[in-house]
């Protein structure tokens, strides 16, 4: 009996984990920065260069944390999906304009539409790295702390905002 | 002309992502090069970022180098990448938290494939021993059956 009972666990043992093998994301790190304060930044306003943003100007309010490049092809298929959730206005929107020239940018929102409440500029990728970048888009949820509370690697999708989105977003509005 | 090709050969060998940058300390000019030796490029996931030519690769080697030159030191460096991009950034993870078992697993497994080739040596030897000894009895038996019954016929020819 133990002579089939023996191959059976182990089959099944190794089935485990080639099926988990099978639906793990090697592209999607985990981010060490859930529940940590988000990274400082003073970056000039994609609009209006002289004036610049920082985290501590959105305090006190929920906002995500769009990372985007006009040359990013995933960026313009989430794109329309930005364009509606900001018609909601639900949530303030950041667009991080990751490695960008700014003509370009400006031309992007001005064809496609502009779903950023502001877009700041990292024409160096520094403020990138300093929030672990490494493919765009990314998509960042921070809370009324300033805390970072979910990273999104790769275009959202409507399922993504749906599901994923819109009730955090409405479970970070509640807490104080 | 076999000669040259040899020496191409050989200096293949060593190609990198293309870097000019130069550390005027030759001290910190190693710690560069065998930290951008340890760094994994994110995008590439299978380079280092010496060997990438990512966009990403050449922005963290510009920020090891501008952390050098600030006289940060390795381990500095490599706290500031795994902070930001975790353990993964690193192609050696530190034996610590979640990288335990990355590391043991190794020898778990040589240790219980050893067990498994132990064990099984042993039952093959202790089967074919038996065996061994069933099989020559019964060879006796059957031959000392054959040699009876020879006696009894006797010549009959």
């Amino acid at each position: 009996m133990l002579k089939y009972i023996i191959p059976l666990v182990l089959f099944i043992i190794m089935a485990v984990f080639l099926a988990l093998g099978l639906n793990l994301k090697p592209s999607e790190i985990p981010s060490p920065f859930i529940n940590k304060p988000a990274p400082e930044f003073s970056a000039p306003n994609l609009n209006a260069p002289k004036e610049k943003l920082t985290p501590t100007d959105l305090k006190g309010q929920v906002w995500l944390f769009n990372v985007w490049a006009s040359w990013c092809v995933s960026c313009r298929a989430e794109h329309p999906i930005l364009n509606q959730l900001a018609q909601q206005n639900t949530v303030v929107i950041i667009g991080l304009n990751y490695k960008d020239k700014p003509v370009d940018a400006k031309n992007w929102l001005n064809t496609l539409g502009n779903p950023y409440n502001i877009s700041i500029m990292d024409q160096d990728g520094r403020i990138g790295i300093d929030y672990g970048v490494y493919g765009v888009p990314e998509t960042f949820v921070i809370d009324k702390k300033g805390l970072i509370r979910y990273k999104h690697t790769g275009p959202v999708s409507a399922e993504d905002v749906q599901q994923i989105f819109l009730p955090l977003i409405a479970k970070l509005q509640a807490e104080s | 002309m076999k000669r040259l090709l040899i020496i191409l050969f050989l200096l293949s060998v060593n190609s990198y992502a293309v870097d000019t940058r130069q550390l005027s300390d030759p001290k910190q000019q190693e710690s560069y090069e065998i930290l951008t030796k340890e760094l994994r490029c994110l995008v590439c996931q299978n380079q280092t970022i010496a060997d990438s030519n990512a966009e990403l690769a050449a922005d963290l080697r510009r920020q090891v180098y501008e952390m050098l030159e600030q006289g940060k030191s390795r381990e500095e460096i490599v706290q500031f990448m795994t902070d930001r991009y975790g353990d993964f950034v690193l192609y050696k993870p530190a034996f610590a938290g979640k990288t335990t078992l990355l590391w043991i697993a190794p020898v778990i497994f040589l240790l219980m494939g050893l067990i498994t080739v132990f064990f099984f040596i042993r039952r093959k030897n202790a089967s074919a021993n038996s065996k061994a000894q069933a099989g020559s009895l019964q060879i006796d038996q059957d031959k000392q059956k054959k040699i009876r019954n020879l006696l009894e016929k006797g010549d009959a020819s």
